[in-house]
């Protein structure tokens, strides 16, 4: 249909819980498809690389890419999407900070494909056979993508106008995101499109948080019977709210979890994971060494609990080594 | 404090290396006591750039990464001692965070000797001179931590690309100009 406006959705490492929550707009699709055109989706379209390659530079309005650049295809695909977009928008937690993904840069390359490849308990692999980027068989060339030597976040990669956080996005985000790209009244480049302000903010249990919490020991959800109506803080959770940015309605917290962090920072801080550790350690009981580190093992992860989603975004982006 | 004898590197692959230490020294006590060692003409190794915070306790954990991937090879925290806090509890905050920091900073495969806190009275002139000698020597024997470099390194896996796009870029343009 001539004049209305198209967009694009493009998946690179991510789970496909974006696209799902694509599908949760439910019968709210069809108001999408009445606004825009979708030419291009390979999780429920059938178009090909090869239409996007054919499509005019910059004409489509948007696109929106999800997951993490960790191999070489992503990477030539975001670059393509890229040129054929006046917009593309970071959508969800791995395209804007990395993700779960980028917790692969606590490792190396090679330690990930042995990993996977080899010493994984359900693969049979005798001959220790890696994927390899080009192979010859019967006289045909076969090349399969490259994984990076770094997991990215996609503005590591491509210049990203826009994000829309979350693990994933939610169906209203995604609404109203598009009803602001096509009302052409649009925020200033670089725009995480969600409230600028912290979770706790925007708690159903803010006011039972104590103004000086005292930790005496962390613990995990699993293994705790949680008070429904109180901060998850002060019951000695892990909660990252004070350290993430809201726009999710807090929905974790409705369903008595703590918040672990996907909605990403706010705009004042650089690095989320350094910001919920300085705010949550600070706030700890012990004052001697021994016993401040009795309480902080309490915490088996940090890197995982601190950066589950903004790792390969953080201001370390990778372990420099050595592998194991 | 003494004075550089060279011009400290750019970042951009210095010909002789030199450890460089970013340091947090709190108002109170160990800014005074690094004055103090100026004042009374102590010699330490020039490779520390000192930044004046007004408490241990504010020093943020963002501030050490942020040294860190913009080419640190040491940082330093110097705090009053425990008990002696001019804001009463801000040195407690500052080793509860070290300690955390310092499982991160692990897990990211950046050695201990590389993060370093130290409780300096304004009286120990000499103690900022010890550490600071020390650290520089574990620091060399270290070598370099040079995440600027690193980070230019991983990114050249993307150059290719970069350049294959960039390339057809200028053909289109010049097609259609």
């Amino acid at each position: 249909m001539p004049g209305k406006p198209t967009v694009a959705f493009y998946w690179c490492a991510s789970c496909g819980g974006c696209e799902e929550s694509v599908l949760d707009l439910a019968e709210g699709i069809l108001d999408l498809v009445g606004m825009v055109d979708i030419r291009f989706w390979p999780v429920a379209m059938d178009f090909k690389r090869s239409d996007v390659e054919a499509m005019p530079e910059r004409s489509l309005l948007a696109s929106m890419i999800n997951g993490a650049i960790r191999t070489s295809e992503q990477e030539e695909m975001a670059r393509l999407l890229r040129r054929k977009s006046q917009l593309v928008i970071a959508y969800g937690a791995c395209a804007q900070l990395g993700g779960i993904p980028g917790l692969g840069n606590q490792f190396g390359r090679d330690q990930i494909l042995r990993l996977a490849y080899e010493d994984c308990p359900s693969v049979q692999n005798p001959d220790k056979v890696l994927p390899q980027p080009k192979t010859q068989d019967n006289g045909r060339t076969v090349t399969l993508p490259q994984l990076h030597q770094v997991v990215r976040t996609l503005a590591q990669v491509v210049p990203v106008d826009y994000s829309l956080p979350g693990c994933p996005p939610t169906p209203e985000m995604l609404q109203q995101a598009i009803t602001r790209l096509l009302s052409g009244e649009l925020p200033a480049k670089g725009s995480v499109l969600a409230p600028d302000i912290a979770l706790c903010e925007q708690c159903p249990r803010k006011d039972s948080k104590p103004t000086d919490l005292r930790l005496e020991e962390f613990k995990r959800p699993h293994l705790t019977r949680l008070d429904p109506q109180k901060c998850l803080l002060a019951q000695g959770l892990v909660c990252m709210g004070p350290a993430t940015r809201g726009g999710c309605e807090a929905a974790c917290v409705r369903g008595n979890m703590p918040c672990s962090g996907c909605f990403g920072p706010t705009s004042r801080v650089k690095d989320q994971g350094a910001k919920m550790l300085s705010s949550l350690c600070s706030n700890i009981a012990a004052s001697t060494e021994p016993d401040i580190e009795r309480t902080l093992a309490t915490i088996p992860d940090p890197l995982g609990t601190f950066y589950r989603y903004s790792l390969a975004g953080s201001l370390l982006r990778k372990r420099v080594g050595p592998w194991t | 404090m003494s004075q550089p004898t060279e011009k400290p590197s750019n970042g951009n692959l210095p010909a002789k290396w030199e450890p460089r230490i970013v340091a947090f020294f709190c108002n109170w006590c160990t800014y005074t006591a690094a004055d103090l060692a100026g004042v009374s003409r102590m010699k330490h190794a020039h490779n520390v750039r000192i930044i004046r915070v007004m408490c241990s306790g504010r020093v943020d954990p963002q501030f050490v990464l942020e040294a860190f991937a913009k080419g640190a090879d040491g940082v330093l925290i110097g705090g009053c001692h425990i008990g002696d806090c001019h804001y009463v509890e801000g040195n407690y905050k500052a080793i509860r965070r070290v300690q955390m920091l310092r499982r991160i900073l692990r897990g990211m495969g950046i050695q201990d000797d590389r993060f370093r806190l130290e409780w300096i009275s304004a009286s120990e002139g000499e103690k900022v001179k010890l550490v600071i000698n020390d650290m520089v020597a574990k620091l060399r024997a270290l070598g370099p931590l040079g995440l600027p470099r690193r980070f230019q390194g991983w990114d050249r896996e993307l150059a290719p690309l970069e350049q294959a796009v960039q390339a057809e870029a200028k053909e289109v343009g010049a097609h259609a100009g």
